[in-house]
């Protein structure tokens, strides 16, 4: 190799180490400032700075005493754990059907679930807005499962079509034929292999769920159901005159803090699964 | 047909059931229910006062300036944002491929932005914008309220989204980057082509594809913006999206009958979307499944 060549290697190598400097930085910026935003003591909320002058967890005590922050907390995630487990298992029935079996009605599914993930969720929360107030389902965690569940289940199915398509099943077979049953044959040699597809589904399921506040804000009302998005969002308006930001910012960083966890521990699951409907196909 | 296949259609249906039972249940017929409702004059303060109206519904929001002040706003939204993230996109996904060290942090940083909730990510750039606890314009130099104020609010808006979903974008855009062999690359390399005509004239091409579907399913998602602006501006100073308009008039104000015909009509929207990506840019969606 020439000099110049490794020279031009070299700055080569600057320039992306630049590049991905200046995107770590984007990417967590907005994060950083609300983690300090939180720390700040009440009366150091409007210095206009970025880093907090004095460290206080004030804001996380009150928001900790508050009843309704850990009600929104548990609604969150048992809602959204139930909707991850209804989607995943009903997603993974459909899509080994489809990836296994011959039948008509396989890229009609496929297309339907394709236009459901297209649906705008406004259209059809007025309808059942009022539907769940006639059977009783407005404001319960039940009210909140089955749109997650229904608007996650495209997801589930093409994620999990697209991970199972790669799965040797004939492996199953020469488990049979070396004595073992069906049941162990599915627990020791299938279930491994589809295992992190699972995983990665059920991921962003849980994500799509814990994340929504459209069908949280619409069909919720008390501690009962609301979940952690509406309750943010709405904690902010409850004050005209005191903007509780201090609450709010604590509030967002100790749910902010298990997404990043998970993140950073399956970084590789939930970049296969984005990626496997849309560009494996 | 022979008993084998006929038994496999059987099995095959039943366990596809459930999953496409609960779809039509949860989405198919409410749409078909807000069809019906927004034929209808039916407020859920004045409950006896229902009453049939044939296409009225749509008559009154067609006609007011609101929902066409909305449908603009949405479509600057979401043009706004999709555009800057195609372009930002391609950027963390060329920074990612061509990065040898600290890709992974890369990865796992850009993960963060498509993890967090939307809520507390319009919450932390509002505060960030905010004359009084904002850093943004202490860093700038600059002394205005930008949620008060429509250009400067939807600016706040768009960057906000920008910020949130570039990941998926970068990702998407990443794996499409995979597939590009890197023996074409080399050879156009010999063949004395620089950087910039390597990528608009080997990688560009052979990403379409990819590139349609992730403009498609992105397009589709800004059109539907509510969370953001329900968050920095509840649609105050003229901001309002279509999906801010359907929730005020179902939810808040109760008014089934009129925020029906909003729903129907922000369904027929995101269709025509979709149709002129499908049919416009020649997107075969349904071929991808036996690839």
């Amino acid at each position: 190799m020439s000099a110049a060549e490794a020279n031009g290697g070299r700055m080569e190598r600057l320039f992306w180490g630049a590049g991905s400097a200046v995107v770590v930085i984007y990417a967590l910026l907005p994060v950083a400032w609300i983690v300090s935003l939180s720390l700040k003591r009440s009366a150091d909320l409007g210095d206009n700075r970025f880093l907090p002058d004095v460290v206080s967890l004030e804001h996380y005590a009150t928001v900790f005493r508050d009843p309704q922050f850990s009600a929104a907390l548990l609604n969150s995630v048992g809602i959204a754990a139930i909707s991850t487990l209804a989607a995943v298992l009903l997603g993974a029935f459909t899509a080994y059907a489809i990836v296994r079996l011959e039948f008509p009605g396989r890229r009609l599914i496929l297309a339907g679930a394709l236009a459901i993930a297209m649906f705008p969720p406004i259209s059809i929360v007025g309808p059942l807005f009022n539907t769940w107030r006639t059977l009783g389902l407005y404001d319960t965690w039940a009210g909140l499962v089955l749109p997650y569940m229904t608007f996650t289940l495209p997801l589930a199915i093409w994620t999990l079509a697209a991970f199972f398509r790669e799965i040797p099943w004939d492996l199953d077979k020469a488990a049979r034929v070396d004595g073992a049953t069906a049941l162990q044959a599915f627990l020791h040699v299938i279930a491994p292999l589809a295992a992190p597809g699972v995983f990665s589904a059920a991921i962003l399921v849980f994500m799509f769920a814990w994340n929504d506040f459209l069908f949280a804000a619409s069909l919720t009302s008390t501690d009962h159901a609301r979940t952690v998005p509406a309750a943010i969002a709405f904690f902010t308006g409850s004050s005209r005159f005191e903007q509780p930001t201090g609450s709010v910012a604590a509030a967002s960083v100790v749910v902010t803090v298990p997404v990043i966890i998970v993140v950073l521990l399956f970084q590789r699951r939930i970049v296969a699964g984005l990626t496997a409907g849309a560009v494996k196909g | 047909m022979s008993r084998r296949a006929a038994a496999e259609h059987r099995l095959a249906w039943l366990l596809c059931a459930p999953a496409v039972i609960a779809m039509l249940v949860v989405t198919a017929w409410p749409m078909l229910y807000a069809v019906w409702l927004s034929l209808f004059r039916y407020d859920l303060r004045f409950p006896d006062q229902r009453q049939f109206v044939g296409l009225d519904n749509y008559l009154s929001v067609l006609g007011s300036g609101t929902w066409w002040q909305a449908l603009f706003n949405t479509l600057l939204i979401t043009v706004g944002s999709v555009s800057v993230e195609l372009v930002l996109g391609f950027v963390f996904a060329l920074v990612m491929h061509r990065a040898l060290v600290g890709r992974r942090l890369v990865r796992a940083s850009l993960l963060v932005p498509y993890g967090i909730i939307t809520v507390v990510a319009a919450m932390s750039w509002r505060f960030a914008f905010d004359p009084t606890t904002g850093f943004v314009n202490a860093l700038l130099g600059l002394h205005g309220a930008w949620l008060a104020e429509r250009w400067s609010a939807f600016f706040v808006i768009i960057q906000t989204e920008i910020w949130k979903t570039t990941p998926f974008m970068a990702l998407l855009l990443l794996a499409g980057l995979t597939l590009v062999p890197e023996d074409l690359l080399r050879a156009a390399r010999v063949d004395g082509a620089n950087a910039l005509q390597r990528f608009f004239r080997v990688t560009l091409p052979l990403m379409r594809p990819v590139i349609m579907v992730a403009l498609l399913f992105r397009t589709l998602d800004a059109f539907r913006i509510f969370d953001t602006v329900f968050v920095q501006t509840r649609g105050a100073q003229g901001t309002d999206s279509v999906s801010i308009v359907g929730y005020n008039t179902l939810i808040t104000r109760l008014n089934l009958g009129l925020g029906s015909a909003v729903s129907v009509l922000i369904f027929v929207c995101v269709l025509a979307i979709a149709a002129v990506y499908i049919k416009g840019f020649g997107i075969d969606l349904s071929r991808r499944e036996d690839s």
